[in-house]
């Protein structure tokens, strides 16, 4: 860094936009900041919350988005009522409920485990920790297409290598009724276990070699220094992961589109799933508006109360 | 208590490795615990693997059974992908000049002529544009905000960090819905201006969270040191803090592209013909009767092969990309 002759050249180099330039370089501190953060929170008014104001409007209307000349009623809560009194809504909520608690279940245990593993930095750990991650950076959608590829029943590769194990004959994973909320559990797990593992990776490694040490001083079995030791420091990283996996799996949308698009039936049809069905399909923006905004509010208060708890975890 | 009947083993074991952390544990268990890694990382590239030899293999390969491990590698899932082809009648096809090219030959082996291009290659060029568009955007004016917000005391600073990052949890539909009517009468639908922005705003949460991160290391001193040398603000942010941000503001960059490259709920919904991205263009892939295995496997392959190729580039950042920042190991 020596700024000595840099700034002589510009000086002589912008002489004729002297005023300009003496303008824009005299700005203060608060000037700063105003120019740096105003635009942000514009795109951010104009593309996230100006949207959200308006589908909370719309939640209260008849709206109809394949209707835009027809007269719009303020139909107060109606919509609401609609939807908190609609059997099926529970039946959608009960998917999301079933595919967020397994995905969430089992990327846990396999994050976690992988990550025990991995931390004991056996000879190229780092390689294969990079193949593991693979698959949670590619396109849900597009992973969801090349697993219906895969779970083809009778010519499928899933079928057949769970059949050289055992004999069931072909696994219909995407058209049975039993399978398909399975088959949209296992892929997802397949794609996010390693996100899990990861973040749980970074929890073992920020434990202190000597806690241990002392802990194995102290006479401490193996056992023991796992559940008092390990797991509580590893505690706080791994909400973190079910955190923000968690979030994402309540809006899933895109990866069981293309695997089941709902079905059999509605087996499979999580509430995002609905949503763009109600809102896109039969074009019930007033009603789809409605069900967003219990969506998003019940989305926004659950992260509420669990980073809460998340805190307390980390205070202790 | 169970840890109680197994503290009586323990010394045995580990009385003389008091000096080792348990990470330095004995070579079977780690080469057990290696053994077992392993072994998951190459069951769960099954998948992956398999749909690029899919993408090599003939419509009929793809639908045998059993499931053909090795066959004849064969580039009509890549030549599918990429034209458009009608069947003809043989009398007609007897009736064509020679072929001109391998492909037009691979196609006629099959009875069939070149129509014209695919809109592959355009929904793969929307792709890029609309990827790298918003990409700048976000990084542009994440690394700005993320400056002020490291540097600066902001009135309300937590609470505006908090709302950038909330923007993530709505479901896309839901905002899809105000999307669709604002674009509609802005005349921005399916339009790759309207994709960049929408890109852009979904974008900013993980930009300035990161970026924040990153500019919260680089040392305060140096910028300080060159305003005492003369420099103004701006100045000390091009000429101090820019250079030393680079690799975070290229990791940055990296996770903004590979989400607005994987987005598809947005993308389904507020595109059709014009500025359709590659993912909602996939699966509608139809070769004669369902859908054409081989083209779809090629489509994978070409677009998730710049996503892994980033990934492995990325691997030591992956961590804080993924967790907004928050952790950095």
């Amino acid at each position: 860094m020596n700024p000595g002759p840099d700034r002589t050249v510009r000086a002589g180099a912008s002489a004729p936009a002297r005023p300009l330039a003496r303008r824009v370089r005299g700005l203060s501190d608060r000037a700063v900041v105003w120019l740096f953060v105003t635009p942000t929170i514009l795109v951010l008014l104009a593309i996230n919350i100006f949207p959200l104001l308006w589908t909370i409007w719309l939640s209260f209307t008849n709206y109809r988005a394949n209707r835009p000349n027809a007269e719009v009623e303020w139909v107060g809560l109606r919509n609401y009522e609609r939807i908190l009194n609609k059997e099926d809504i529970w039946e959608y909520l009960q998917a999301t409920a079933h595919f967020l608690s397994w995905t969430m279940i089992l990327q846990v245990i396999i994050g976690f485990g992988l990550a025990l593993l991995i931390n004991r930095q056996f000879r190229g750990h780092s390689f294969w920790t990079t193949v593991i991650l693979l698959p949670m950076m590619l396109s849900p959608a597009v992973v969801g297409v090349f697993w219906t590829y895969l779970f083809q029943p009778q010519t499928g590769i899933f079928s057949y290598i769970v059949n050289v194990f055992v004999d069931v004959g072909p696994l219909d994973m995407i058209g049975s009724v039993d399978l398909a909320p399975w088959a949209i559990v296992m892929v997802d797990t397949w794609m996010w276990a390693p996100y899990v593992m990861l973040i749980c990776l970074a929890g073992l490694r920020s434990i202190p070699d000597y806690v241990y040490e002392a802990a194995e001083v102290d006479g401490a079995s193996a056992w023991r220094r796992f559940w008092s030791i390990t797991v509580p420091m590893v505690l706080p990283f791994l909400m973190l992961a079910v955190l923000f996996r968690a979030i994402e799996n309540f809006k899933m949308f895109d990866m069981v589109v293309e695997l089941t698009s709902g079905g059999p039936g509605s087996t499979t049809e999580l509430a995002s799933i609905n949503l763009k069905r109600e809102a896109f399909e039969k074009w019930r923006t007033g009603y789809s508006s409605a069900f967003a905004v219990i969506l998003f509010v019940t989305v926004f208060g659950a992260a509420n109360v669990y980073v809460k708890a998340m805190n307390a975890v980390k205070r202790r | 208590m169970k840890a109680e009947t197994g503290a009586a083993a323990t010394p045995a074991t580990g009385g003389k490795a008091v000096a080792h952390s348990v990470a330095e544990s004995s070579p079977g268990l780690r080469w057990l615990a290696g053994l077992v890694v392993v072994v998951y990382a190459l069951v769960t590239m099954i998948p992956l693997v398999w749909i690029l030899l899919t993408g090599f293999k003939t419509p009929q390969d793809s639908i045998s059974y059993p499931p053909k491990v090795v066959f004849e590698p064969s580039l009509e899932g890549y030549v599918n992908l990429f034209t458009n082809r009608s069947r003809q009648t043989p009398e007609y096809m007897a009736s064509l000049p020679p072929p001109e090219t391998w492909y037009d030959k691979l196609v006629r082996s099959r009875n069939m002529v070149i129509t014209g291009p695919s809109r592959f290659k355009d929904r793969y060029v929307n792709s890029v544009i609309i990827g790298f568009g918003s990409t700048f955007l976000a990084v542009f004016l994440g690394t700005l905000t993320a400056y002020a917000f490291s540097r600066f005391r902001v009135p309300l600073q937590d609470d505006l960090l908090f709302f950038i990052l909330s923007t993530r949890m709505m479901p896309p539909i839901a905002v899809a819905i105000p999307i669709f009517l604002m674009f509609r009468e802005l005349g921005l639908s399916d339009t790759h201006l309207g994709m960049i922005l929408l890109y852009t705003a979904v974008n900013m949460s993980l930009s300035v969270w990161l970026l924040k991160g990153f500019m919260d290391e680089i040392p305060r001193e140096y910028e300080e040191a060159a305003m005492v040398d003369g420099y103004t603000r701006l100045q000390a942010f091009f000429k101090v803090v820019l250079p030393q941000a680079t690799t975070g503001i290229a990791a940055t960059a990296i996770f903004c592209l590979i989400f607005a490259w994987n987005e598809y709920a947005f993308a389904l919904l507020l595109t059709s013909g014009n500025a359709q991205t590659a993912p909602p263009f996939i699966p509608i892939i139809i070769g004669e009767g369902g859908l054409d295995w081989p083209a779809v496997a090629a489509g994978t392959t070409l677009f998730l092969l710049p996503v892994l190729i980033f990934t492995v580039m990325l691997r030591s950042h992956l961590l804080r990309g993924i967790t907004f920042g928050a952790v950095r190991k």
